[in-house]
Protein backbone atom coordinates (compact mmCIF):
# COMPACT_ATOMS: atom_id res chain seq x y z
CA UNK A 1 0.00 0.00 0.00
CA UNK A 2 1.35 3.57 -1.21
CA UNK A 3 2.44 5.17 2.10
CA UNK A 4 0.69 8.70 2.49
CA UNK A 5 1.77 11.23 5.20
CA UNK A 6 -0.01 11.93 7.88
CA UNK A 7 1.20 15.47 8.15
CA UNK A 8 -0.84 16.57 4.66
CA UNK A 9 -3.97 17.74 5.88
CA UNK A 10 -6.78 19.61 4.83
CA UNK A 11 -9.20 20.08 7.75
CA UNK A 12 -11.96 22.34 7.37
CA UNK A 13 -12.36 25.00 9.89
CA UNK A 14 -16.22 26.02 10.22
CA UNK A 15 -17.74 29.93 11.10
CA UNK A 16 -21.44 28.38 11.01
CA UNK A 17 -22.97 27.38 14.13
CA UNK A 18 -21.43 23.88 15.48
CA UNK A 19 -23.43 20.83 17.29
CA UNK A 20 -20.61 19.50 18.23
CA UNK A 21 -16.65 19.34 18.06
CA UNK A 22 -14.10 17.21 18.94
CA UNK A 23 -10.39 18.62 19.85
CA UNK A 24 -7.12 16.10 19.65
CA UNK A 25 -9.04 12.97 20.08
CA UNK A 26 -7.31 10.07 20.82
CA UNK A 27 -8.15 6.69 21.09
CA UNK A 28 -6.03 3.57 22.75
CA UNK A 29 -7.01 -0.24 22.75
CA UNK A 30 -5.36 -0.86 25.60
CA UNK A 31 -1.25 -0.07 23.96
CA UNK A 32 -2.90 0.27 20.55
CA UNK A 33 -3.49 3.76 19.14
CA UNK A 34 -6.40 3.44 16.93
CA UNK A 35 -7.10 7.27 16.62
CA UNK A 36 -4.38 9.99 16.06
CA UNK A 37 -5.21 13.57 16.81
CA UNK A 38 -8.98 14.25 15.14
CA UNK A 39 -10.20 17.59 15.46
CA UNK A 40 -13.57 17.86 13.51
CA UNK A 41 -16.15 20.58 13.93
CA UNK A 42 -19.56 19.28 12.98
CA UNK A 43 -22.40 22.37 11.39
CA UNK A 44 -25.62 22.21 13.54
CA UNK A 45 -28.84 20.52 11.18
CA UNK A 46 -26.31 19.29 8.72
CA UNK A 47 -24.93 15.74 7.34
CA UNK A 48 -21.45 14.80 7.74
CA UNK A 49 -20.43 12.08 6.73
CA UNK A 50 -17.10 10.28 7.59
CA UNK A 51 -15.74 8.05 5.21
CA UNK A 52 -12.27 5.94 4.60
CA UNK A 53 -11.17 2.43 4.27
CA UNK A 54 -12.07 -0.67 6.51
CA UNK A 55 -9.94 -0.32 10.07
CA UNK A 56 -9.71 3.60 9.13
CA UNK A 57 -10.69 4.30 12.55
CA UNK A 58 -13.75 6.00 11.33
CA UNK A 59 -16.72 3.72 13.57
CA UNK A 60 -14.07 4.29 16.36
CA UNK A 61 -14.34 7.89 16.19
CA UNK A 62 -17.89 7.99 15.95
CA UNK A 63 -18.62 5.72 18.62
CA UNK A 64 -16.43 8.20 20.94
CA UNK A 65 -18.80 10.95 20.32
CA UNK A 66 -21.47 9.85 22.56
CA UNK A 67 -19.14 7.88 24.68
CA UNK A 68 -20.41 4.68 23.31
CA UNK A 69 -16.46 3.43 23.47
CA UNK A 70 -15.73 4.02 27.18
CA UNK A 71 -16.30 -0.25 28.13
CA UNK A 72 -13.84 -1.03 25.44
CA UNK A 73 -10.75 1.69 25.02
CA UNK A 74 -9.36 4.57 26.24
CA UNK A 75 -10.50 8.00 25.04
CA UNK A 76 -8.25 11.30 25.24
CA UNK A 77 -8.77 14.85 23.79
CA UNK A 78 -12.23 16.82 24.22
CA UNK A 79 -15.68 16.12 22.52
CA UNK A 80 -17.15 19.76 22.60
CA UNK A 81 -20.87 19.83 22.80
CA UNK A 82 -23.27 22.65 23.99
CA UNK A 83 -19.42 24.29 25.30
CA UNK A 84 -19.04 21.34 27.82
CA UNK A 85 -16.06 18.76 27.41
CA UNK A 86 -18.66 15.91 27.66
CA UNK A 87 -15.58 13.56 27.29
CA UNK A 88 -14.80 14.14 31.30
CA UNK A 89 -15.21 11.31 34.00
CA UNK A 90 -17.52 13.63 35.79
CA UNK A 91 -20.42 13.97 32.62
CA UNK A 92 -23.09 11.57 33.08
CA UNK A 93 -23.04 9.46 30.01
CA UNK A 94 -26.55 8.54 30.19
CA UNK A 95 -27.56 11.88 29.95
CA UNK A 96 -24.91 12.13 27.57
CA UNK A 97 -27.12 9.30 25.36
CA UNK A 98 -29.83 10.91 25.49
CA UNK A 99 -29.31 14.27 23.45
CA UNK A 100 -26.49 12.17 21.04
CA UNK A 101 -28.30 9.02 20.52
CA UNK A 102 -26.55 6.31 18.08
CA UNK A 103 -28.00 3.66 15.19
CA UNK A 104 -25.64 0.86 14.59
CA UNK A 105 -24.75 -1.01 11.48
CA UNK A 106 -27.10 -3.94 12.15
CA UNK A 107 -30.62 -2.97 12.90
CA UNK A 108 -31.15 -4.61 16.94
CA UNK A 109 -34.66 -3.86 17.44
CA UNK A 110 -35.52 -4.68 21.26
CA UNK A 111 -37.34 -8.57 21.44
CA UNK A 112 -40.63 -5.99 21.72
CA UNK A 113 -43.14 -4.66 20.08
CA UNK A 114 -43.27 -2.38 17.09
CA UNK A 115 -44.82 0.59 19.86
CA UNK A 116 -42.90 -0.58 23.13
CA UNK A 117 -39.21 -0.46 20.99
CA UNK A 118 -40.13 3.49 20.45
CA UNK A 119 -42.38 4.09 23.81
CA UNK A 120 -39.74 1.93 25.81
CA UNK A 121 -37.06 4.36 26.25
CA UNK A 122 -38.87 7.41 26.58
CA UNK A 123 -40.96 5.16 29.74
CA UNK A 124 -37.51 4.43 31.29
CA UNK A 125 -37.00 8.55 31.13
CA UNK A 126 -39.71 9.39 33.08
CA UNK A 127 -42.47 9.95 30.02
CA UNK A 128 -45.36 8.39 30.98
CA UNK A 129 -48.44 10.43 29.53
CA UNK A 130 -50.08 8.16 27.05
CA UNK A 131 -50.89 10.67 24.44
CA UNK A 132 -47.21 12.12 24.71
CA UNK A 133 -46.02 8.51 23.60
CA UNK A 134 -48.67 7.80 21.22
CA UNK A 135 -47.57 11.10 19.63
CA UNK A 136 -43.86 10.20 19.65
CA UNK A 137 -44.81 7.04 18.59
CA UNK A 138 -46.53 8.30 14.87
CA UNK A 139 -44.45 11.21 14.89
CA UNK A 140 -41.22 9.24 14.59
CA UNK A 141 -42.33 6.39 12.93
CA UNK A 142 -43.33 9.04 10.18
CA UNK A 143 -40.13 10.79 9.81
CA UNK A 144 -38.47 7.33 9.88
CA UNK A 145 -40.64 7.01 6.45
CA UNK A 146 -41.95 3.90 8.42
CA UNK A 147 -45.37 4.70 9.94
CA UNK A 148 -47.46 3.94 6.46
CA UNK A 149 -45.94 0.20 6.76
CA UNK A 150 -46.65 -0.80 10.35
CA UNK A 151 -49.53 1.54 11.86
CA UNK A 152 -51.61 -1.33 11.80
CA UNK A 153 -49.25 -3.72 13.34
CA UNK A 154 -47.73 -1.71 16.07
CA UNK A 155 -48.37 -4.48 18.43
CA UNK A 156 -46.80 -6.93 16.91
CA UNK A 157 -43.32 -8.07 17.49
CA UNK A 158 -40.34 -5.93 15.55
CA UNK A 159 -38.57 -9.15 15.50
CA UNK A 160 -40.86 -9.90 12.26
CA UNK A 161 -39.84 -6.78 10.54
CA UNK A 162 -37.59 -6.92 7.33
CA UNK A 163 -33.97 -5.78 7.90
CA UNK A 164 -34.81 -2.23 6.21
CA UNK A 165 -37.77 -1.58 8.28
CA UNK A 166 -36.11 -3.24 11.37
CA UNK A 167 -33.36 -0.20 10.80
CA UNK A 168 -35.71 2.31 9.95
CA UNK A 169 -37.12 1.68 13.68
CA UNK A 170 -34.02 1.89 14.94
CA UNK A 171 -33.88 5.11 13.93
CA UNK A 172 -37.51 6.34 14.75
CA UNK A 173 -36.69 4.96 17.89
CA UNK A 174 -33.72 7.13 18.26
CA UNK A 175 -35.95 10.37 16.65
CA UNK A 176 -38.41 9.95 19.23
CA UNK A 177 -35.92 10.65 22.27
CA UNK A 178 -35.46 13.75 20.21
CA UNK A 179 -31.91 13.88 20.57
CA UNK A 180 -30.06 17.09 19.03
CA UNK A 181 -26.99 14.72 17.30
CA UNK A 182 -27.81 11.56 15.92
CA UNK A 183 -25.10 9.10 14.82
CA UNK A 184 -25.05 6.97 12.08
CA UNK A 185 -22.90 3.56 12.18
CA UNK A 186 -23.22 2.41 8.34
CA UNK A 187 -26.90 2.30 9.07
CA UNK A 188 -27.41 1.20 5.21
CA UNK A 189 -24.45 -1.45 4.67
CA UNK A 190 -25.95 -4.41 5.39
CA UNK A 191 -29.33 -3.57 3.81
CA UNK A 192 -30.65 -3.67 0.04
CA UNK A 193 -30.43 -0.89 -2.75
CA UNK A 194 -34.31 -0.29 -1.84
CA UNK A 195 -33.92 -0.22 1.73
CA UNK A 196 -31.28 1.92 1.56
CA UNK A 197 -32.57 4.58 -0.70
CA UNK A 198 -35.62 4.74 2.00
CA UNK A 199 -33.11 5.18 4.59
CA UNK A 200 -31.39 8.06 2.89
CA UNK A 201 -34.42 9.60 2.44
CA UNK A 202 -35.25 9.48 5.94
CA UNK A 203 -32.22 11.15 6.89
CA UNK A 204 -33.05 13.57 4.01
CA UNK A 205 -36.24 14.65 6.32
CA UNK A 206 -34.82 14.84 9.30
CA UNK A 207 -31.48 17.17 8.92
CA UNK A 208 -34.16 19.52 9.18
CA UNK A 209 -34.38 18.76 12.98
CA UNK A 210 -31.13 17.07 13.34
CA UNK A 211 -27.46 16.72 13.21
CA UNK A 212 -26.74 13.99 11.67
CA UNK A 213 -23.16 12.61 11.24
CA UNK A 214 -23.10 9.27 9.43
CA UNK A 215 -20.21 6.45 9.02
CA UNK A 216 -20.95 4.96 5.68
CA UNK A 217 -18.76 2.78 3.16
CA UNK A 218 -20.62 3.66 0.48
CA UNK A 219 -19.24 6.62 -1.52
CA UNK A 220 -22.26 7.29 -3.81
CA UNK A 221 -24.24 7.40 -0.64
CA UNK A 222 -22.28 10.36 1.13
CA UNK A 223 -21.85 12.52 -2.07
CA UNK A 224 -25.63 12.26 -2.48
CA UNK A 225 -26.58 13.14 1.52
CA UNK A 226 -23.97 14.82 3.04
CA UNK A 227 -23.38 18.48 3.43
CA UNK A 228 -19.57 17.57 4.60
CA UNK A 229 -17.46 14.50 4.41
CA UNK A 230 -14.08 14.22 6.03
CA UNK A 231 -11.92 11.18 5.11
CA UNK A 232 -10.63 8.77 7.53
CA UNK A 233 -7.24 7.09 7.03
CA UNK A 234 -5.53 4.63 9.72
CA UNK A 235 -6.29 6.64 12.40
CA UNK A 236 -6.13 10.30 10.64
CA UNK A 237 -8.94 12.22 9.60
CA UNK A 238 -6.53 13.69 6.57
CA UNK A 239 -9.43 15.83 4.81
CA UNK A 240 -12.55 17.41 5.73
CA UNK A 241 -14.15 19.41 3.41
CA UNK A 242 -17.87 20.36 1.79
CA UNK A 243 -18.74 16.99 0.21
CA UNK A 244 -18.47 18.56 -3.35
CA UNK A 245 -14.99 19.82 -2.72
CA UNK A 246 -13.84 16.34 -1.05
CA UNK A 247 -15.39 14.67 -4.38
CA UNK A 248 -14.93 16.60 -7.22
CA UNK A 249 -11.62 18.53 -5.86
CA UNK A 250 -9.73 16.87 -3.04
CA UNK A 251 -6.54 18.65 -2.14
CA UNK A 252 -5.08 15.40 -0.69
CA UNK A 253 -3.80 12.70 -2.41
CA UNK A 254 -4.86 9.87 -0.36
CA UNK A 255 -8.45 11.07 -0.77
CA UNK A 256 -8.29 11.66 -4.57
CA UNK A 257 -6.66 7.75 -4.90
CA UNK A 258 -9.48 6.79 -2.27
CA UNK A 259 -12.24 8.20 -3.96
CA UNK A 260 -11.68 7.54 -7.15
CA UNK A 261 -10.74 3.67 -6.50
CA UNK A 262 -6.47 4.17 -6.68
CA UNK A 263 -6.43 2.95 -2.90
CA UNK A 264 -4.94 0.31 -1.23
CA UNK B 1 -8.82 -43.01 -0.75
CA UNK B 2 -12.50 -42.46 -0.23
CA UNK B 3 -14.26 -39.43 -1.69
CA UNK B 4 -15.92 -36.37 0.20
CA UNK B 5 -19.30 -37.61 -0.91
CA UNK B 6 -18.58 -41.36 0.39
CA UNK B 7 -16.87 -40.00 3.58
CA UNK B 8 -19.88 -37.48 4.11
CA UNK B 9 -21.88 -40.38 4.45
CA UNK B 10 -20.07 -42.46 6.72
CA UNK B 11 -20.03 -39.70 8.94
CA UNK B 12 -23.64 -39.13 9.08
CA UNK B 13 -24.50 -42.95 9.45
CA UNK B 14 -21.75 -43.16 12.03
CA UNK B 15 -23.52 -40.01 13.79
CA UNK B 16 -27.16 -40.88 13.24
CA UNK B 17 -25.86 -44.56 15.41
CA UNK B 18 -24.57 -42.35 17.84
CA UNK B 19 -28.08 -40.68 18.59
CA UNK B 20 -29.91 -43.88 17.97
CA UNK B 21 -27.81 -45.75 20.35
CA UNK B 22 -28.49 -42.77 22.76
CA UNK B 23 -32.12 -42.47 22.29
CA UNK B 24 -32.94 -46.38 22.23
CA UNK B 25 -30.80 -46.26 25.54
CA UNK B 26 -33.08 -43.67 27.25
CA UNK B 27 -36.49 -44.65 26.00
CA UNK B 28 -35.48 -48.76 27.10
CA UNK B 29 -34.70 -46.68 31.10
CA UNK B 30 -37.45 -44.68 30.81
CA UNK B 31 -39.89 -47.28 29.12
CA UNK B 32 -39.25 -49.70 31.83
CA UNK B 33 -39.33 -47.88 34.77
CA UNK B 34 -42.93 -46.43 33.35
CA UNK B 35 -44.20 -49.91 32.17
CA UNK B 36 -43.36 -51.56 35.43
CA UNK B 37 -44.19 -48.54 37.16
CA UNK B 38 -47.64 -47.44 36.42
CA UNK B 39 -49.53 -50.22 36.93
CA UNK B 40 -48.89 -49.65 40.67
CA UNK B 41 -50.12 -46.29 40.88
CA UNK B 42 -53.05 -45.28 41.96
CA UNK B 43 -55.00 -42.81 43.95
CA UNK B 44 -54.40 -44.16 47.20
CA UNK B 45 -50.78 -44.63 46.51
CA UNK B 46 -50.84 -41.15 45.81
CA UNK B 47 -52.81 -40.07 48.98
CA UNK B 48 -51.87 -42.17 51.54
CA UNK B 49 -49.00 -41.95 54.12
CA UNK B 50 -46.30 -44.83 54.09
CA UNK B 51 -46.48 -47.69 55.89
CA UNK B 52 -43.31 -48.67 58.03
CA UNK B 53 -44.34 -52.39 58.16
CA UNK B 54 -47.50 -53.23 56.45
CA UNK B 55 -48.13 -53.75 52.78
CA UNK B 56 -50.12 -50.72 50.92
CA UNK B 57 -48.79 -47.67 52.43
CA UNK B 58 -48.19 -44.30 49.58
CA UNK B 59 -46.01 -41.63 48.81
CA UNK B 60 -48.09 -38.90 50.27
CA UNK B 61 -45.70 -36.85 52.07
CA UNK B 62 -42.72 -38.14 50.30
CA UNK B 63 -44.43 -36.49 47.25
CA UNK B 64 -45.11 -33.72 49.01
CA UNK B 65 -41.70 -33.03 50.77
CA UNK B 66 -39.74 -33.41 47.31
CA UNK B 67 -41.66 -30.73 45.67
CA UNK B 68 -41.91 -28.53 48.82
CA UNK B 69 -38.27 -28.91 48.85
CA UNK B 70 -37.75 -28.12 45.08
CA UNK B 71 -39.57 -24.83 45.72
CA UNK B 72 -37.47 -24.02 48.82
CA UNK B 73 -34.18 -25.10 46.97
CA UNK B 74 -35.12 -22.81 44.05
CA UNK B 75 -35.85 -19.68 45.76
CA UNK B 76 -32.63 -19.90 48.66
CA UNK B 77 -30.47 -20.54 45.29
CA UNK B 78 -31.99 -18.33 42.54
CA UNK B 79 -31.42 -15.36 43.78
CA UNK B 80 -28.07 -15.74 44.81
CA UNK B 81 -27.64 -17.63 40.47
CA UNK B 82 -28.79 -14.52 39.12
CA UNK B 83 -27.23 -12.34 41.33
CA UNK B 84 -23.69 -13.86 40.51
CA UNK B 85 -24.92 -15.17 36.85
CA UNK B 86 -25.29 -11.41 36.58
CA UNK B 87 -21.97 -10.17 37.77
CA UNK B 88 -20.06 -12.94 35.62
CA UNK B 89 -21.83 -11.97 32.43
CA UNK B 90 -22.40 -8.49 32.22
CA UNK B 91 -19.30 -6.60 35.06
CA UNK B 92 -16.72 -9.23 35.73
CA UNK B 93 -13.50 -7.99 34.12
CA UNK B 94 -11.93 -10.94 32.27
CA UNK B 95 -8.59 -11.32 35.16
CA UNK B 96 -7.53 -14.16 37.47
CA UNK B 97 -10.25 -13.38 40.13
CA UNK B 98 -13.02 -13.73 37.83
CA UNK B 99 -11.08 -17.14 36.54
CA UNK B 100 -10.56 -18.21 39.73
CA UNK B 101 -14.67 -17.78 40.81
CA UNK B 102 -15.76 -19.93 37.59
CA UNK B 103 -12.97 -22.44 38.11
CA UNK B 104 -14.33 -22.42 41.65
CA UNK B 105 -18.29 -22.73 40.74
CA UNK B 106 -17.22 -26.05 38.42
CA UNK B 107 -15.71 -27.77 40.95
CA UNK B 108 -18.17 -27.11 43.28
CA UNK B 109 -21.01 -28.35 40.51
CA UNK B 110 -19.04 -31.75 40.20
CA UNK B 111 -19.00 -32.25 44.08
CA UNK B 112 -20.06 -35.99 44.80
CA UNK B 113 -23.45 -35.48 46.47
CA UNK B 114 -22.30 -37.55 49.55
CA UNK B 115 -19.81 -35.62 49.85
CA UNK B 116 -21.99 -32.65 50.09
CA UNK B 117 -24.18 -34.70 52.25
CA UNK B 118 -21.69 -34.72 54.97
CA UNK B 119 -20.84 -31.60 54.72
CA UNK B 120 -24.48 -30.15 55.21
CA UNK B 121 -25.13 -32.46 58.23
CA UNK B 122 -21.52 -31.33 59.66
CA UNK B 123 -22.20 -28.02 59.26
CA UNK B 124 -25.98 -27.50 58.95
CA UNK B 125 -27.38 -30.05 61.34
CA UNK B 126 -25.30 -30.44 63.70
CA UNK B 127 -22.98 -27.03 63.89
CA UNK B 128 -25.91 -24.64 63.19
CA UNK B 129 -28.39 -26.85 64.86
CA UNK B 130 -31.30 -27.18 62.31
CA UNK B 131 -31.85 -30.60 62.58
CA UNK B 132 -32.55 -32.94 59.88
CA UNK B 133 -34.91 -30.71 58.59
CA UNK B 134 -36.03 -29.53 54.85
CA UNK B 135 -34.33 -26.31 55.68
CA UNK B 136 -30.89 -27.85 56.23
CA UNK B 137 -31.47 -29.82 53.01
CA UNK B 138 -32.76 -26.72 50.81
CA UNK B 139 -28.98 -25.60 51.86
CA UNK B 140 -27.55 -28.60 51.03
CA UNK B 141 -28.96 -29.14 47.40
CA UNK B 142 -28.33 -24.98 46.93
CA UNK B 143 -24.91 -26.29 47.25
CA UNK B 144 -25.23 -28.16 43.85
CA UNK B 145 -27.75 -25.74 42.55
CA UNK B 146 -25.90 -22.35 42.52
CA UNK B 147 -23.02 -23.43 40.13
CA UNK B 148 -25.39 -25.30 37.78
CA UNK B 149 -27.89 -22.19 37.76
CA UNK B 150 -24.90 -19.23 38.16
CA UNK B 151 -23.10 -20.73 34.69
CA UNK B 152 -26.69 -21.46 33.24
CA UNK B 153 -27.73 -17.58 33.71
CA UNK B 154 -24.33 -16.27 32.93
CA UNK B 155 -24.49 -17.83 29.44
CA UNK B 156 -27.55 -17.28 28.71
CA UNK B 157 -26.72 -13.65 29.65
CA UNK B 158 -23.78 -13.76 27.59
CA UNK B 159 -25.71 -15.59 24.45
CA UNK B 160 -27.44 -12.34 24.21
CA UNK B 161 -26.51 -10.24 21.29
CA UNK B 162 -24.00 -7.00 22.35
CA UNK B 163 -26.28 -5.47 20.07
CA UNK B 164 -29.30 -5.14 22.07
CA UNK B 165 -26.89 -4.04 24.70
CA UNK B 166 -25.18 -1.64 22.42
CA UNK B 167 -28.92 -0.36 21.75
CA UNK B 168 -30.03 0.33 25.26
CA UNK B 169 -27.30 2.15 26.35
CA UNK B 170 -27.44 4.18 23.18
CA UNK B 171 -30.70 5.46 24.35
CA UNK B 172 -29.45 6.76 27.24
CA UNK B 173 -30.32 3.86 29.89
CA UNK B 174 -27.97 3.01 32.48
CA UNK B 175 -26.14 -0.06 32.62
CA UNK B 176 -28.85 -1.72 34.95
CA UNK B 177 -32.21 -1.02 33.32
CA UNK B 178 -30.80 -2.55 30.18
CA UNK B 179 -29.19 -5.53 31.83
CA UNK B 180 -32.33 -6.02 33.33
CA UNK B 181 -35.32 -4.43 30.78
CA UNK B 182 -33.45 -5.85 27.55
CA UNK B 183 -30.96 -8.44 28.33
CA UNK B 184 -32.93 -10.87 30.70
CA UNK B 185 -36.17 -11.16 29.10
CA UNK B 186 -33.65 -11.60 26.00
CA UNK B 187 -31.97 -14.46 27.86
CA UNK B 188 -35.56 -15.57 29.65
CA UNK B 189 -36.19 -19.23 27.19
CA UNK B 190 -32.11 -20.30 28.47
CA UNK B 191 -32.71 -19.70 32.38
CA UNK B 192 -35.93 -21.28 32.31
CA UNK B 193 -33.88 -24.27 30.35
CA UNK B 194 -31.21 -24.23 33.18
CA UNK B 195 -34.21 -24.27 35.69
CA UNK B 196 -35.84 -27.29 34.57
CA UNK B 197 -32.58 -29.42 34.23
CA UNK B 198 -31.39 -27.85 37.95
CA UNK B 199 -35.11 -29.26 39.29
CA UNK B 200 -34.44 -32.37 37.82
CA UNK B 201 -31.46 -32.59 39.74
CA UNK B 202 -32.83 -31.97 42.68
CA UNK B 203 -35.77 -33.51 42.38
CA UNK B 204 -33.94 -37.19 41.84
CA UNK B 205 -31.12 -36.12 44.86
CA UNK B 206 -30.76 -38.75 47.60
CA UNK B 207 -26.87 -39.07 48.76
CA UNK B 208 -27.05 -35.58 49.60
CA UNK B 209 -30.53 -35.37 51.44
CA UNK B 210 -30.18 -38.51 53.83
CA UNK B 211 -27.82 -36.44 56.12
CA UNK B 212 -29.68 -33.28 55.60
CA UNK B 213 -33.45 -33.48 55.19
CA UNK B 214 -33.63 -37.31 56.79
CA UNK B 215 -34.69 -40.06 56.24
CA UNK B 216 -38.23 -39.72 58.27
CA UNK B 217 -41.69 -38.62 57.09
CA UNK B 218 -43.65 -37.61 60.14
CA UNK B 219 -47.08 -37.09 59.56
CA UNK B 220 -48.30 -33.95 59.03
CA UNK B 221 -51.53 -31.77 59.02
CA UNK B 222 -51.96 -30.11 55.43
CA UNK B 223 -54.87 -28.05 56.88
CA UNK B 224 -52.78 -26.11 59.14
CA UNK B 225 -51.16 -23.12 57.37
CA UNK B 226 -48.90 -21.93 59.90
CA UNK B 227 -45.53 -22.35 59.01
CA UNK B 228 -43.92 -22.52 62.63
CA UNK B 229 -45.90 -24.82 63.79
CA UNK B 230 -44.59 -28.20 64.33
CA UNK B 231 -46.73 -30.14 62.78
CA UNK B 232 -47.63 -27.61 59.64
CA UNK B 233 -46.83 -29.09 56.24
CA UNK B 234 -45.20 -25.85 55.38
CA UNK B 235 -42.55 -26.18 58.74
CA UNK B 236 -39.20 -25.68 56.80
CA UNK B 237 -37.57 -26.99 60.46
CA UNK B 238 -39.68 -30.65 60.25
CA UNK B 239 -37.69 -33.79 59.00
CA UNK B 240 -38.46 -34.60 55.47
CA UNK B 241 -37.94 -37.90 53.52
CA UNK B 242 -38.08 -37.27 49.95
CA UNK B 243 -39.84 -39.35 46.99
CA UNK B 244 -35.64 -40.35 45.56
CA UNK B 245 -34.84 -40.91 49.61
CA UNK B 246 -37.65 -43.02 50.09
CA UNK B 247 -37.31 -44.75 47.08
CA UNK B 248 -33.64 -45.62 48.22
CA UNK B 249 -34.42 -46.41 51.35
CA UNK B 250 -37.69 -48.66 50.12
CA UNK B 251 -35.12 -50.43 48.31
CA UNK B 252 -31.99 -51.25 50.60
CA UNK B 253 -33.92 -51.86 54.46
CA UNK B 254 -37.45 -51.83 53.08
CA UNK B 255 -39.59 -54.26 55.62
CA UNK B 256 -43.20 -53.64 53.82
CA UNK B 257 -44.13 -56.76 52.31
CA UNK B 258 -44.90 -54.52 49.01
CA UNK B 259 -41.49 -53.13 49.10
CA UNK B 260 -40.90 -53.51 45.62
CA UNK B 261 -44.40 -52.28 44.26
CA UNK B 262 -43.47 -49.25 46.33
CA UNK B 263 -40.34 -48.51 45.08
CA UNK B 264 -41.37 -48.98 40.75
CA UNK B 265 -44.47 -46.96 41.54
CA UNK B 266 -42.65 -44.41 43.15
CA UNK B 267 -39.87 -44.12 40.58
CA UNK B 268 -42.65 -43.81 37.98
CA UNK B 269 -44.40 -40.70 40.01
CA UNK B 270 -40.84 -39.73 39.99
CA UNK B 271 -40.76 -39.23 36.01
CA UNK B 272 -43.25 -38.27 36.13
CA UNK B 273 -43.28 -35.35 38.04
CA UNK B 274 -40.46 -34.01 36.73
CA UNK B 275 -41.85 -34.46 33.58
CA UNK B 276 -45.03 -32.35 34.16
CA UNK B 277 -42.71 -29.91 35.93
CA UNK B 278 -40.53 -29.32 32.53
CA UNK B 279 -43.61 -29.17 30.64
CA UNK B 280 -45.42 -26.39 33.18
CA UNK B 281 -41.91 -24.41 33.38
CA UNK B 282 -41.40 -24.24 29.71
CA UNK B 283 -45.25 -23.12 28.87
CA UNK B 284 -44.60 -20.78 31.69
CA UNK B 285 -41.70 -19.29 30.42
CA UNK B 286 -43.39 -18.97 26.81
CA UNK B 287 -45.98 -16.97 28.41
CA UNK B 288 -43.77 -14.85 30.21
CA UNK B 289 -41.42 -14.44 27.15
CA UNK B 290 -44.08 -13.24 24.77
CA UNK B 291 -45.54 -11.04 27.61
CA UNK B 292 -42.15 -9.06 27.69
CA UNK B 293 -41.67 -9.33 24.14
CA UNK B 294 -44.96 -9.20 22.24
CA UNK B 295 -44.02 -12.13 20.01
CA UNK B 296 -46.93 -13.73 19.12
Amino acid sequence: MEKYSFEETNILKLSRKLAMETENLQVFYGANHAMFDASLQFPKNRITALIGASGSGKSTYLRCLNRMNDRISTVKGKIIYQDTDINQKSINVYEVRKHISMVFQRPNPFAKSIRENITFALKEHGIKDKEILAERVESSLRSAALWDEVKDDLDKSALALSGGQAQRLCIARSVAMQPDVLLLDEPASALDPISTAKIEETLQNLREKYTIIIVTHNMQQASRIADYTAFFHMGHVLEYDKTNNIFTNPKIKATEDYISGNFG
Amino acid sequence: MINAKQSDKVATGVIYSFVGIVILILVAILGYILVVGIPHISFNFLTQPAQSFKAGGGIRDQLFNSLYLLVLTLIISFPFALGSGIYLAEYAKQNWITSTIRTAIEVLSSLPSVVVGLFGYLLFVIKFNLGFSILAGAIALTFFNLPLLTRNIEESLASVSDLQRDAGLSLGLSNWRTITRIILPAALPGIITGIILSAGRVFGEAAALIYTAGQSAPTVDYANFNPMASDSFLNPMRPAETLAVHIWKVNTEGVTPDALSISAGASAVLIIVILLFNILARWAGKRIYRRMTATR
